[in-house]
């Protein structure tokens, strides 16, 4: 599903450069639920962002479901994301005048599907966070909890082949954090390809395969039994 | 333009973000109010100057002889030119088209008029009846010196209100009263007022024919006075008279024997040329009131611009999670330009036909001597709110183009 090869990255601030990924090799297979793990400013969110598209690498290569992703232009891109990717952020990132159906719904419009159907898809996804209830609601009206599981709906409600999910449960207390991680689970059981940025170990072990950067190098690759979150609660 | 879908996702950004909308739009509707105010001002304060001149008959003609300060054919200086009616008759024949409406006058400046125990001096003309329209004076009571009062040498008095309110005060009617001028009874049988004012009102016209009798002058006039028929190219207005006056001097001069170059044996004067400055000055005024209302545009613009700017900063973070969701660049800028144009034109046309209500409304209680019926040519202002609305689109396309350029990630970081 997701193969790089020798992927550079660096930023330049005024004069000096910053080397943030050093070459990273990595590949996910599709139904993987991968949790990459590092110290703070060792380049998670670099690499995250480039596999969303949402940033180039330098250098090196990037092949997402068989299509080589190199040198898109915007247009191409944005095609790219809606068809292939799913986001979830640490900060939520809903459109905050946008009731929690119409958030979800977007990325349908964006593939121009019409309102009556694109509304019950969307429906259909917050029924699967357990929001549907509060469709109509605004995101400030939503505890971080109930937003993360909207962005969650949103994400998936285009049907992308990967969730990418940076720091999902940063922002949320550890019970809270659970009920996103078993809503991930599920949706990994259904066969989604789902890599998750984080700090917290026990999130970590929540998943399949934990991935850990050091100073922009993969540095520990493992397969690890997972732990269910329904057994932890 | 008339996908549904996209037409739903912009109302639905227009109506959840009213401060910023209602920011944009009153900023547009104050700039197209405030222009359609100007150039209703403009308009009535043009109409208003316009309205003074044509009361006061602004192609008037007047001749009136003097004395010869040049050798002519070897006759000597200083000989008085004296106008008669056959000059009158000739100059009128000959110029018919050039004319409409004309007066031979033969007045005397200071004519005693008693009524009873009142009496006054006046100034006493006898004229043609086409004179009034010369004058522009209006009839107030009673009517005007007409043609039969001529032709029967009538002692009939046409008197200025000034004159009806001096010698009748508030006691006497005074139409049918006989009054007595320069020694012989009159019966007034008009009072008019004239937009000249009291001056002029302090007046009292008889029959041309009867004055000459009275004052046993003969066939002798003091002056004559025309106006022309009216042009619509004020011009070409200017050109005719100055023509008319150029041939009405040389048929004179040939006719008295005055050189030429003479300019003291005859003195003619056109009104007209006057009236040129005072439409030059309306003029100044019109462009004068376009000028700032063409900089209010530009404000307009200018503000619009500003606004597009802060309403693309503000939305930076939503555009990079549109981007991030599979908005493409020309979907963003497609986005933000139409919420710009539908906001711009509805608010364009709302400070429009504000403006034209409030002057619909304050018009006729503005109305007075200097400012008159303030209309807006409402092609105009249409344009003028299609423009704005296409040069906020183009000062919204610059930070749209950009917005939808910058990298999702940028976009996003933004807060
Ligand atoms: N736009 C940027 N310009 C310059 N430097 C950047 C930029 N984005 C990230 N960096 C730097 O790159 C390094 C890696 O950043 P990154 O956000 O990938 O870290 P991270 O592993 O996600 O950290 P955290 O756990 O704190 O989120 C950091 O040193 C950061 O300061
Ligand atoms: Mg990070």
């Amino acid at each position: 599903m997701i193969e790089i090869k020798d992927l550079h990255k660096s930023y330049k601030t005024g004069k000096s450069e910053l080397h943030v990924l050093k070459g990273i090799n990595f590949s996910v297979k599709e139904g993987e639920l991968v949790a990459i793990m590092g110290s703070s400013g060792s380049g998670k969110s670099t690499l995250l962002n480039i596999l969303g598209i949402l940033d180039e690498a330098d250098s090196g290569t990037y092949v997402l479901d068989g299509v080589p992703i190199k040198n898109l232009n915007e247009t191409l891109a944005s095609q790219y994301r809606n068809k292939f990717l799913g986001f979830v952020f640490q900060s939520f990132n809903l459109i905050n005048y946008k009731s929690a159906l119409d958030n979800v719904a977007l990325p349908l419009y964006y593939q121009g599907i019409k309102s009556k159907e694109r509304n019950e898809i969307a429906m259909s996804y917050l029924k699967k966070v357990g929001l549907e209830t509060h469709s109509h609601h605004l995101p400030n009206e939503l505890s971080g909890g109930q937003k993360q599981r909207v962005a969650i709906a949103r994400a998936m409600a285009s049907h992308p082949k990967v969730l990418l999910a940076d720091e999902p449960t940063g922002a949320l207390d550890t019970k809270t954090s659970y009920e996103v991680m078993e809503l991930i689970q599920g949706i990994n059981d259904e066969g989604k390809t789902i890599l998750i940025v984080t700090h917290e170990p026990d999130i970590a072990a929540m998943c399949k395969r934990n991935v850990i950067l050091r100073d922009g190098l993969i540095v520990e690759d493992k397969y690890i039994t997972q732990q269910r979150v329904t057994a932890n609660v | 333009m008339f996908n549904i879908e996209r037409w739903q996702e912009i109302f639905e950004a227009i109506s959840k973000n009213k401060l910023r909308t209602f920011l944009t739009g009153v900023s547009v509707a104050s700039g197209i109010f405030i222009l359609v105010i100007l150039l209703g001002a403009g308009k009535g304060i043009q109409n208003g100057i316009q309205n003074q001149f044509a009361q006061d008959a602004t192609n008037r003609i007047s001749i009136w002889p003097g004395n010869t300060s040049k050798e002519y054919k070897g006759l000597g200086i200083g000989r008085e030119t004296k106008l008669k009616n056959r000059d009158y008759e000739i100059v009128t024949q000959k110029f018919e088209d050039y004319i409409d409406n004309k007066s031979a006058i033969y007045s005397v400046w200071s004519g005693n008029i008693v009524f009873g125990k009142e009496t006054g001096t006046y100034r006493v003309e006898g004229v043609n009846p086409n004179y009034q329209f010369i004058e522009n004076a209006s009839i107030v009571e009673g009517r005007f010196i007409n043609l039969s009062d001529i032709e029967n040498y009538e002692k009939a008095a046409v008197i200025g209100k000034k004159v009806a309110t001096d010698l009748f005060k508030e006691k006497n009617k005074p139409l049918g009263q006989s009054i007595n001028i320069s020694g012989m009874m009159y019966k007034v049988v008009g009072v008019f007022t004239d937009p000249g004012g009291e001056r002029e009102e302090q007046r009292v016209f008889i029959p041309l024919s009867t004055a000459q009798k009275a004052y046993s002058a003969g066939d002798n006039i003091r002056s004559m006075a025309f106006t022309m028929p009216k042009e619509t190219n004020f011009n070409k207005a200017v050109a005719e008279s100055k023509k008319f006056t150029e041939e009405l001097g040389k048929v004179l001069k040939k006719r008295h024997m005055i050189a030429p170059d003479d300019e003291s044996a005859l003195f003619i004067n056109n009104s007209l040329e006057e009236a040129k400055k005072i439409y030059q000055m309306t003029d100044i005024i019109q462009a004068f009131f376009w000028f700032v209302g063409i900089l209010t545009i530009i404000a307009g613009v200018v503000g619009v611009g500003n606004i597009m700017l802060i309403v693309v900063k503000e939305r930076t973070k939503e555009i990079g999670i549109r981007k991030a969701l599979g908005a493409s660049p020309a979907s963003i800028i497609a986005m933000i330009l139409q919420e710009s144009i539908f906001i711009t034109l509805i608010s364009g046309f709302m400070g429009l036909i504000l403006g034209l209500l409030v002057w619909a409304g304050i018009g006729p209680s503005v109305e007075s001597d200097f400012f008159s019926h303030p209309e807006v040519d409402f092609n105009i202002a249409l344009t003028t709110v299609i423009l704005l609305t296409v040069a906020g689109a183009f000062a919204g396309f610059i930070p749209a183009y950009k917005a939808a350029k910058i990298k999702p990630i940028v976009a996003l970081r933004d807060e």
